[in-house]
């Protein structure tokens, strides 16, 4: 857990619930929490999910994002109750939930398959929450079509679930979770049947949806374009622990380690001693250069560090910079994309708008050149 | 690593399900008393006696030369049976799925495999004798022999075969259609010829099924108890000594440690066969046919094996329109003309027909739903919930599969007539209706639970995981949403155990006490004396009853079932 960051701790528990329009809205807490499964193939148990604490604030919209197998899907379904946690705690605002059935929780789940009720109409799928709860038939009536206009479902209320695309029966399962007015919204990959079209009107949707009822929301996907678009905060997953928390601005900018900067968009690693300090930057040995980068106040002279570079922050040059070979020079439309070895390292960029740029081609010498405020210092 | 917390909240979470703990409760209770418990009782009886435990009953009947013959005689016939039913089986099944085969052999198949689900289970004897016996039509007025004998071996044999190969078919042409196609495209395009692409590709695919397949007829075969009671003359398998032990001998110890040795067959190579083989054959076959099968067009080919299988059918129809001709002609063998319905008249005049019919169909009718409902939730627990028992339940409503209804039969005797464990408790429930309405629903309950996992396995797990999160406790998911979406496979669980129920015997014939009279006990009883036109009589009305149970459940899915209603909007 050494790299978590874990930017939320330290904040007080009064501040998970918080109240607006006359409605609780509640955070989530986990606390230490572990999964353990056993392993199918070699018999060993191991942990799906370990030690991981995090806090979400009320209103806000988090996503659990990792490659498959990082346990995030684990920690929703432990929040939702399908799954009970080897250790730790879950709270929902102020209470442990830990013990509680998932029919008792007040979360409310959108799953991947959608689970629509197939032998029940829209209607009633959506009013499926509502019944349970015994409420009268024309409030149930009224909350159904409020919802169902939210959603921009009106008029489908009689048809099928197999009469709908694939698009509109997400709808169906957002209304049927909004319906019941959980303190929690979880969602389990929601979008990944859709097709890419879909997918980004679909996540803008659900973006607006959320922002429009103020609900808290949990969101797991492996799809980081997604967990941009979408999220205050995302949390990153690596093998059951969490790697970092944060602002899509923070994880991208200043990612904690290569996996979440490579992760999230694409990412450069250039390594070098640092030699000193030079008017506010930190001067690097970058495979035989001065390079100068971003200083943070933790850094040494004479330790090694690695450095975060994103294409889109390098360009090529006929001088200044790093020395470097082109490898591959490819002309994608809105780019040039180049791959240039700055002595063994090789380095990704992307040159943008290449119109009127010179265009370097596989075998030229040249420099790579980049400011120094634009690169991240892990 | 401690899994200690997540245990406990899995437990807590249970417990706060006080339905669904219930429920689990009442079905461990209900398996353990019959199924564990008449199955403990055998052993306990067979071991312990007057002395102690002492191994003197199995020395008394392995002295018994008709019991050591016994078992040869039943070993013998299930195997012969095993591979006669698997290689018809199979025949049926490729002429099906790879040959081109016309409508009327196509019509002609599927009556085949339909029959022996309708009918009772000795049906084919009693046709056996009165085509081939000493007064067969065919034997004596076809071709003029007047002294061949059926009862024996090879009547068993055969009228098994007949009996159990519809089931390999069926089994054969689920693994055939799901081989993809282009696999042994692949080996025709690299120059084999046809034979050879079946000898190294299909055959070698199947080989697990085959095996399974032998292994079910194997076990079907050695539990029969009606066909040898019927054709095999002094040919006595261990299900007819069995029960001659106990009806004949009064020897129930004997009785008991016959059925323990009956027992230890069927279920070692039931849990070969569930255990090694099932696993294997699917697993081979994962391929899912990416498109459909260019049939077998050749002449050379389809003619031959067309002919042979429909001729094959043909007779096996012959031999069940047989029985319903047969209770037309006023005395078998002997004057067949003018056809008279006199026999049906003595049914319901001399016979006590009304009596018999109507116990035989109310007890079916109760037994049946029960049953339906008890496999859908032993599957919706199964399937669905994780919890500590669902091994247990499983196995055993499993376990019930490979216990043969003599067994099942002495079990409840020894179990049940002196109360439980001899004491007395629960003796009220011996020579009632309950305790036959009982047998009737464990003798269904496997094949109704293994076609409710199945039919549970297809659907996606989110869905009742959705209603669960929506606030829905266990029993309401159950009823809102597991039941609906099963609703097809709850009515033809429901049909087909209402028909197992009316045709059982086995079991059943060792506990009815005369309150009762049940059609099948009624038709051995007359096909033991030899009223032929009688037993035929009460098996043609058996099969109308049945026949029209399966037609009302087709009428209703085909109207009210779930398939049709999605396919519809589509």
């Amino acid at each position: 857990m050494e790299n978590t960051i874990d930017k939320s701790t330290g904040k007080t528990i009064e501040k998970t619930t918080e109240k607006t329009n006359g409605k609780t809205k509640k955070g989530v807490r986990l606390e230490h929490i572990s999964k353990i499964y056993k392993d199918p193939k070699t018999g060993k148990d191991f942990y799906a999910v370990k030690d991981t604490s995090l806090e979400i604030e009320p209103g806000s919209f988090v996503t659990l994002l990792g490659p498959s197998g990082c346990g995030k899907t684990t920690t929703l379904r432990m929040i939702a109750g399908f799954e009970s946690p080897d250790e730790g705690e879950i709270y929902l605002g102020d209470e442990a939930i830990n013990a509680l059935t998932p029919n008792k929780r007040d979360t409310a789940m959108v799953f991947q398959s959608y689970a629509l009720l197939p032998h029940y109409n829209i209607f009633d799928n959506v009013a499926y929450g509502l019944k349970l709860r015994k409420m009268p038939k024309d409030v149930i009536r009224e909350k159904v079509m409020k919802i169902l206009d939210l959603v921009e479902l009106t008029g489908m209320e009689a048809r099928m679930t197999n009469q709908l695309s694939g698009g509109q029966q997400q709808r169906v399962a957002l209304a049927r979770a909004l319906v019941i007015e959980p303190s929690v919204l979880l969602f389990d990959e929601p979008l990944s049947n859709l097709d890419a079209k879909l997918r980004v009107q679909m996540r803008t949707e659900i973006r607006r949806i959320q922002q429009e009822v103020g609900i808290t929301a949990i969101y797991v996907t492996h799809d980081q374009s997604e967990a941009m678009a979408i999220s205050d905060k995302i949390i990153i997953m690596d093998k059951g622990v969490v790697a970092q928390m944060g602002t899509p601005h923070e994880i991208y900018y200043h990612p904690v380690n290569e996996f979440v900067a490579d992760f999230i968009g694409e990412a450069n690693f250039l390594h070098g001693p640092m030699l000193g300090e030079d008017s506010g930057y930190a001067v690097l040995d970058i495979e035989g250069n001065k390079t100068r980068v971003e200083l943070s106040p933790k850094m040494k002279v004479g330790e090694n560090y690695t450095v975060v570079l994103r294409p889109e922050a390098a360009s090529l040059a006929d001088e200044g910079g790093l020395p470097c070979k082109v490898v591959l020079s490819c002309f994608m439309g809105s780019y040039q994309n180049y791959h240039v070895k700055v002595g063994d390292t090789l380095v990704k960029l992307e040159e943008h708008n290449p119109k009127n740029k010179k265009i370097y081609n596989v075998g030229d010498s040249c420099h790579l050149v980049f400011d120094a405020a634009s690169v991240h210092v892990l | 690593m401690a899994r200690g917390q997540g245990a406990s909240l899995d437990k807590k979470k249970l417990l706060a399900d006080p339905i669904l703990v219930t429920t689990i409760v009442l079905l461990i209770t209900f398996l353990t008393l019959f199924i564990l418990y008449p199955l403990a009782i055998l052993l306990v009886d067979s071991f312990v006696g007057d002395g102690g435990f002492s191994f003197s009953v199995f020395k008394r009947v392995f002295k018994m030369p008709k019991f050591t013959t016994a078992i040869t005689n039943t070993l013998k016939v299930g195997f012969v049976v095993g591979i006669i039913a698997t290689a018809v089986g199979l025949l049926f099944a490729y002429v099906e799925v790879y040959v081109r085969i016309g409508k009327f052999a196509g019509g002609l198949f599927k009556v085949v495999s339909m029959l022996p689900v309708v009918s009772p289970p000795f049906v084919l004897s009693l046709s056996m004798i009165m085509l081939f016996g000493k007064a067969g039509i065919i034997t004596r007025y076809l071709l003029n022999i007047y002294d061949n004998s059926v009862y024996g071996f090879w009547g068993i044999a055969i009228v098994q075969s007949l009996t159990f190969f519809p089931v390999c078919y069926m089994m054969f042409r689920g693994l055939l259609k799901n081989i993809d196609p282009s696999l042994e495209e692949a080996a025709r395009d690299m120059g084999a010829s046809r034979m050879k692409v079946f000898t190294s590709v299909t055959l070698p695919l199947l080989l697990p099924g085959i095996g399974n397949a032998f292994l079910v007829t194997f076990i079907e075969s050695i539990a029969d108890f009606a066909n040898p009671m019927i054709i095999g003359g002094s040919y006595d398998t261990l299900a007819t000594t069995i029960y001659l032990q106990i009806t004949g001998a009064y020897d129930k110890a004997g009785a008991a440690a016959m059925a323990v040795v009956l027992l230890c067959i069927t279920l070692a190579m039931f849990i070969v066969q569930k255990y090694v083989l099932e696993a294997k054959s699917t697993a081979t076959l994962t391929g899912k046919a990416s498109r459909g099968r260019m049939l077998i067009e050749d002449k050379s080919v389809r003619i031959p094996l067309t002919v042979l299988c429909s001729l094959g059918a043909m007779f096996v129809i012959l031999m069940y329109i047989c029985v319903p001709i047969g209770a037309l002609f006023p005395t078998w063998g002997y004057k067949f003309f003018p056809l008279t319905l006199k026999w049906f008249k003595l049914v319901f005049t001399r016979y006590k027909g009304f009596k018999a019919f109507g116990d035989s169909f109310r007890l079916s009718l109760i037994a049946a739903p029960i049953t339906a409902l008890l496999s859908m939730i032993i599957s919706y627990l199964v399937v669905k919930r994780k919890f500590k028992a669902k091994g247990f339940i499983e196995a055993v409503s499993m376990l019930a599969m490979a216990v043969p209804g003599t067994v099942l039969g002495v079990g409840y005797i020894r179990g049940f007539s002196g109360g439980l464990f001899h004491t007395g408790i629960l003796q009220g429930l011996y020579g009632t209706g309950l305790i036959l309405v009982i047998v009737f629903v464990i003798r269904s309950l496997p094949t109704g639970t293994r076609s409710g996992i199945a039919a549970l396995r297809q659907i996606d797990k989110s869905i009742e995981e959705s209603a669960y999160d929506m606030g829905a406790d266990s029993f309401k998911v159950f009823t809102s949403v597991t039941l609906p979406l099963i609703k097809d496979s709850f009515l033809s669980g429901l049909v087909t155990a209402f028909v197992r129920s009316i045709t059982a015997i086995s079991a059943i014939i060792l506990l009815v006490t005369p309150q009762y009279l049940l059609i099948t006990v009624q038709i051995n009883e007359f096909a033991e004396k030899g009223s032929y036109g009688l037993a035929c009589a009460f098996a043609t009305i058996l099969i109308i009853i049945t026949y029209g149970a399966v037609l009302l459940m087709n009428l209703f899915i085909k109207h009210f079932g779930t398939s049709k209603k999605i396919t519809e909007v589509e």
